[in-house]
């Protein structure tokens, strides 16, 4: 048994806020702030973990983790890269009319893997620089971070991402354009139409936060009732940034629920077909669940007759529809404190408990499939992800602390695009407090 | 010009539009002619729904007798497929169905068969040939034809269509789907079923793009798992022969490929039959897709000319077109206002697991701001799918918030196609969820999980409201 279970809660919290954070002390540039995707060897850089890193370091500030002269020094130096590096519509850039490429290279920052320039990693990355234009409140170099985080994200072009239509593109490639991936229903991207919404230069219309929502999906699932979307993370991501907690739109008003509330049913929802186990997956429970965007074993090869593609690889998992083929993300159930931290603690002891390998030097791994075995070891992915160790931080101290959702209830874009989306209610109908 | 009128309904078009019109209008009393110019039956006998549901039958039994291996049954030796002996069978299904549509039976009827290509030459005249005929009232129900495509290269290089791929007699080792449709969808599945290597090639984003989106994506695993590989945003840019084998040129975010295979089918959509009837001369309009623009009561925009089926409806489907057609008579020969508005349709996508529909879409529903609420069952919690091993899928119904009225239903499973007819009859009778949730079904059967749903219905509602 992982030493691990052996700690109170607020101190296995502790040590696993702390070794999530430490992933980016070991996996950034310091010379430019990027931050890998993953701990792997050649690993690029991935714009959302950077969002969430720039996220993260406020937190390590009041944690007593990193200086606030050092966290300022980062933040700064990860801004000053995106302000100077190469915007155009050249293949080899860094961005394109103010959104960035997904993966980058680690040490120059140009776009890697013919990736596309990516709308919802843009909106987590800058989501991170209005934490910290709005945590580093002080003179001089806190002075800089407010300057340039305020130019990066008014130079995006919103508008021009809509190529058209009612909604947002999913990104575009300078080989082939636009990317449209038929994105519809409830899914994370609530903070990249609220970011989008609030442009002070580029704003999108007020109406296209109405045309997304009209692809959502209300539904009665498993006897929960769910605004639905598959992978648990979609119910995470904004939520890391945004204190939904009583703060309405129109479809959450017409349906007497709130985002907060909704994740609460979709973690209720994770749990109910967890102990459902439909397929029979080892491990799956009330105590064992997180089926979501994450590595996976990668097993596609077809027999003869072209059947058995039954492992997926990294992908997006989800309940009740799936894909699920028995991989869950041993992170997951954690980041979900906020929302109820009986359930994320249960979860979590129960599964450092039964398979303490899932987390390696207080860090969770991305995937772990208990149901495939080789030589009596349950598949487990390699190294760790960036995204998963952010929100995780992230979601730790908003249980904690509520320190991140503190900062951004400050930020006027946030408010702004709330209430431009159509949303009022809790702490948003009162005035915005320093 | 014309006399006195010669029939009191010409219908143009023997397919299931225009043998229900015609049958309609000899219940009626009324003298009809009935003009078709290929073969009696129409697309969906010949080359549509009969003949391709007929192959995904010889598909789906050879895939039973894999699956068996899981239900403890074992056999000696590996199953395969012989292509002649499936279409063999395929033109008997066919051959036996079109007898109930057969010239002796019209003729027995009193329905008055010509054979030939027809036009209009006026307001109320038709002709065939040589022979020229009047109308007090048509129908137009001519259907459509597989569209064609200007792909380059692609004419050169040979495809199959929906129309030609039942000719066949050696199955293609490995065949490209050009089209993820509904049609393009279920043939991809049979022959990748029946042992071929399959891949769809869609230009678009979505798969299966008028479903809902759970529904087209657990199609698209099972397609998967088949060993169907689905190439999303690939469009086709030019195709060649080379080697005795097709090559495909494709695109997908920029980057440029070739797929090689052995058969191509070409299946994106269909085009009605109107542009040689001769429309303007008799004051009919068509809209951008070449369809019969017809109002809510089926009558084109001359009023003595009505249209049925394909030929003027978006949904191409045989009952639609069976519907359209009885109602239209109605309204043009026996002073009925039969709307079209009104007729809510099942439809079903005949892959493994089956996708159906009926009503509005929860998106839809939206956009015309009603509010929905989605309830849904799923196979793996219903006894009678697990005990068949067929446990993909789910039954959602669509109800209007703040009442009990359903305003639609999405079935996916190995029985949705069945299963949707319920929820038909429970629309058409104006029942509510908490009726439904009364209602006795047999145990153990999949069409219990629409019991089910209303039963969640219930127990999340259990204050009655008026409607």
């Amino acid at each position: 048994m992982s030493e691990l279970t052996d700690l109170p809660d607020d101190a296995l919290l502790e040590r696993l806020q702390r070794g999530a954070f430490d992933y980016f002390a070991a996996c950034t540039n310091v010379q430019n702030g990027l931050v890998a995707d993953t701990s792997r060897p050649a690993s690029p850089c991935s714009i959302a973990v950077v969002g969430f890193a720039l996220s993260c370091y406020p937190i390590a500030v009041e944690r007593g983790w990193l200086t606030r002269a050092a966290a300022a020094s980062i933040t700064r130096t990860t801004l000053e890269f995106f302000r100077g590096s190469a915007q155009s519509d050249r293949p080899d850039a860094t961005g394109y009319r103010g959104f960035y490429y997904h993966f980058l290279d680690m040490q120059h920052g140009a776009r890697v893997w013919n990736c596309e320039l990516s709308l919802i990693d843009t909106a987590l990355l800058l989501a991170g620089m209005l934490v910290s234009a709005t945590y580093f409140d002080g003179d001089g170099i806190e002075a800089e971070i407010r300057a340039t985080a305020d130019a990066l994200y008014r130079r995006v072009d919103w508008p021009w991402a809509l190529n058209g239509h009612d909604t947002l593109a999913q990104g575009w490639r300078p080989e082939g354009g636009f990317l449209h991936y038929g994105w519809e229903g409830y899914n994370e991207a609530t903070i990249l139409y609220i970011l989008a919404i609030a442009s002070p230069t580029h704003p999108l219309p007020q109406s296209s936060f109405a045309n997304w929502t009209c692809t959502y999906q209300w539904e009665n699932l498993l006897g929960v009732d769910v605004l639905y979307s598959g992978p648990l993370f979609t119910h995470l991501f904004s939520h890391a940034w945004i204190d939904f907690r009583g703060v309405q739109d129109r479809f959450m008003r017409e349906t007497a629920s709130d985002y907060f509330k909704n994740t609460q049913s979709a973690i209720a929802l994770q749990r109910e077909y967890a102990w459902r186990n439909p397929h029979g997956y080892a491990g799956y429970g009330r105590n064992l669940w997180g089926i979501t965007a994450g590595d996976g074993p990668d097993i596609r090869e077809h027999g003869p007759d072209r059947r058995d593609r039954r492992f997926f690889g990294y992908m997006s998992r989800g309940v009740p529809y799936g894909p699920d083929d028995g991989t869950i993300a041993p992170w997951a159930m954690l980041a979900t404190a906020p929302f109820g931290i009986d359930a994320a603690l249960a979860g979590t002891r129960h599964l450092l408990g039964k398979y303490p390998q899932v987390c390696a030097n207080d860090r969770f791994s991305s995937g772990f499939n208990p149901t495939l075995r080789a030589g009596g070891t349950a598949w487990l992915s390699e190294g760790w992800y960036g995204l998963d160790q952010g929100l995780l931080t992230m979601m730790i101290e908003n249980y904690r602390s509520n320190l991140i959702w503190d900062i951004t209830r400050r930020s006027p874009t946030l408010r702004t695009g709330l209430q431009r989306a159509g949303f009022d209610g809790a702490w948003l109908a009162s005035p915005s407090t320093t | 010009m014309a006399g006195k009128p010669l029939y009191d309904l010409i219908v143009l078009g023997a397919g299931p539009a225009g043998l229900e019109a015609a049958r309609t209008a000899r219940r009626l009393g009324l003298r009809v002619a009935l003009v078709e110019r290929s073969r009696l039956g129409g697309n969906s006998l010949n080359t549509g729904s009969v003949p391709s549901k007929s192959i995904i039958r010889s598909g789906r039994a050879l895939e039973a007798i894999i699956d068996g291996y899981g239900h403890g049954i074992s056999a000696s030796i590996a199953p395969t497929a012989d292509i002649g002996a499936v279409m063999t069978r395929m033109r008997r299904i066919r051959a036996r169905i079109a007898e109930y549509h057969s010239a002796q039976r019209l003729d027995e009827l009193g329905v008055d068969l010509f054979v030939g290509s027809a036009h209009f030459d006026g307001a109320r005249s038709i002709r065939i040939g040589a022979t020229s005929l009047t109308f007090k009232k048509a129908i137009i129900a001519t259907g459509a034809r597989p569209r064609t495509s200007d792909i380059p290269g692609l004419q050169a290089t040979g495809y199959l269509t929906s129309e030609t791929i039942f000719d066949i007699t050696e199955l293609p080792k490995r065949l490209a789907v050009i089209g993820g449709g509904p049609l393009g969808c279920e043939l991809a599945q049979a022959f990748s079923q029946l042992g071929s290597w399959v891949t769809i090639l869609q230009d678009g984003p979505k798969f299966l793009p008028n479903e809902e989106r759970d529904a087209a994506e657990l199609l698209s695993m099972s397609l998967a798992r088949c060993g169907v590989e689905t190439r999303l945003n690939t469009p086709v840019v030019h195709a060649r022969a080379e080697n005795g084998k097709k090559m495909i040129d494709v695109t997908n975010s920029g980057a440029k490929f070739s797929i090689a295979v052995d058969e191509i089918l070409l299946s994106v959509g269909r085009v009605p039959n109107t542009e040689d009837l001769n429309l303007v001369t008799a004051g009919i309009k068509v809209d951008a897709h070449r369809r019969i623009e017809v109002d809510d009561f089926f009558r084109s925009t001359n009023p003595n000319v009505s249209a049925a089926g394909d030929a003027c409806m978006p949904h191409k489907y045989t009952n639609v077109a069976q519907a359209s057609a009885r109602l239209a008579v109605l309204n043009a020969c026996a002073g009925e206002s039969n709307r079209l508005s009104r007729l809510t349709p099942p439809w079903c996508t005949y892959c493994d697991p089956e996708i159906a529909h009926i009503g509005l879409h929860a998106v839809d529903a939206r956009r015309r701001s009603i509010p929905i609420k989605s309830f849904t069952i799923m196979m793996q919690d219903v006894d009678r799918a697990i005990i068949d091993g067929c446990d993909a899928g789910f039954v959602k119904i669509h109800v209007k918030e703040g009442t009990d009225e359903i305003l639609g239903a999405t079935i996916v499973g190995s029985r949705a196609g069945e299963l949707i007819n319920e929820l038909s009859v429970i629309m058409s009778a104006g029942m509510g969820m908490r009726r439904l949730a009364d209602v006795l079904h047999a145990y153990p059967s999949q069409s219990d999980a629409i019991r089910l749903a209303a039963i969640a219905f219930r127990d999340h509602a259990p204050t009655p409201q008026a409607r």
